[in-house]
């Protein structure tokens, strides 16, 4: 499972990172997270408010901060 | 709300500290605290609210909303959703990109960018709670002109050419990429609201107390008049003072309309406080830095100038009239 953080690295990117990785924890599953800074590659996934999560080459939340329980059900559809 | 305050201010400065009435410290301490408690419960409620609104509102939606409109009407519409849509000048670059690539005109695009920092429901409620509808309504009035004029104006100036050329080769935004979050439950919305109120007042209280101290100060130890001389509409050049002291100067409105406050109180013109209030919070040297990603130093320069203009001739504006 791949899990994409886009972000230019304001303060609620890192609180969605943070999340982020606690949900996986949680969740037991094998999952890479890595985090997209730079502005170019993030126009080319369309959203249009940051931080953004993508899972799978799938942006599932644009535009704020998401609570841990919502990712973790992201994450075990 | 506020009953139980100016007693319990009064109370605190006279007897606990049993100061003596009429020196400067306890005509400041009176006033800070009466004036923090009431600024914080005010702000704490309406930051709920606005978040509440804003889930309600997406800047998706909003690009679908003007993508096409034409210049003047896209303007209005364009300035009038900035200030209900959740923007932060983080996403400032992203929303810039999608709003483009997706067939907003620039102006348009610019007049959403003015307003959404310029017309601040932070500011709007602590103008209301502080001075009264009237001083509101003209800042939310003046607010949204300055944002579609000046959008309307950069859009007529042709400046498309000074946007970096890359932000065009983005393919083209054909649809969301996300699929709307519809149906969001209330309590999600509800959620959102209290994730504000957490975000918002957990970051700029201490701006807002040191706002409202240095508010304080000025009550209590700058005479009277003192501010008429340097900020009064007798003095023609105030008002593009107070603008450009405004720009370097980066508070949210939280902070800086105690201190605003202060100013008028001590003789001020209101069109000069209003000018120095808008150029601090409209007009931001790191949107600027952020924005320089995707616009050539020109359109920076040109975006920092018509919308400074629109701020001056706001005030002084004021300052004859008023």
């Amino acid at each position: 499972m791949k899990i994409e953080i886009l972000g230019t690295g304001c303060p609620k990117c890192r609180q969605m990172a943070e999340v982020v990785r606690k949900a996986v924890e949680k969740s037991g599953k094998d999952a890479a997270i890595s985090k997209v800074e730079d502005i170019r590659e993030i126009s080319k996934w369309k959203v249009m408010a940051t931080p953004a999560l993508a899972i799978d080459d799938e942006v599932k939340i644009a535009g704020r901060v998401p609570t841990v329980e919502e990712v973790t059900s992201l994450l075990t559809p | 709300m506020y009953q139980g305050l100016s007693p319990f201010a009064k109370w605190v400065t006279y007897s606990l500290f049993s100061l003596s009435p009429g020196t400067h410290l306890t005509s400041a301490l009176e006033f800070f605290l009466y004036e923090a408690p009431k600024v914080l419960l005010l702000l704490t409620l309406v930051v709920f609210v606005v978040g509440v609104v804003r889930s309600f509102f997406t800047p998706e939606r909003a690009r679908s909303f003007l993508a096409g409109k034409r210049e003047f009407a896209g303007n209005g519409m364009a300035a009038l959703l900035g200030t209900v849509t959740p923007f932060c000048s983080c996403s400032a670059v992203p929303l810039f990109i999608g709003f483009v690539t997706a067939g907003v005109p620039l102006g348009v695009t610019f007049s959403f960018l003015i307003s959404a920092p310029m017309v601040n429901e932070v500011a709007l409620v602590l103008l209301f709670g502080l001075f009264g509808w009237k001083i509101a309504a003209i800042y939310l009035g003046m607010g949204l002109a300055i944002a579609m004029a000046s959008g309307w104006a950069i859009g007529r100036m042709g400046m498309e050419k000074y946007v970096e050329e890359w932000v065009f080769a983005t393919e083209e935004a054909g649809g969301d990429a996300m699929p709307e979050e519809q149906g969001m439950s209330w309590g999600m919305r509800l959620r959102l609201g209290l994730d504000a109120v957490r975000d918002i007042v957990g970051k700029v209280w201490p701006y807002l107390l040191a706002g409202i101290a240095v508010g304080a100060g000025i009550h209590g130890y700058v005479p009277e008049n003192f501010m008429a001389s340097v900020m009064g509409s007798g003095a023609w050049w105030s008002v593009p003072l107070a603008v450009l002291l405004g720009i370097p100067l980066y508070s949210n409105a939280a902070g800086i309309i105690p201190i605003v406050q202060a100013l008028l109180g001590k003789g001020a013109a209101l069109g000069t406080a209003l000018a120095f209030m808008m150029s601090v919070i409209g007009l931001s040297l790191p949107e600027m830095v952020i924005l320089r990603k995707v616009l050539k130093p020109r359109l920076i320069a040109t975006f920092a100038g018509v919308v400074g203009v629109g701020i001056l001739i706001v005030g002084c504006l004021f300052n004859l009239v008023m």
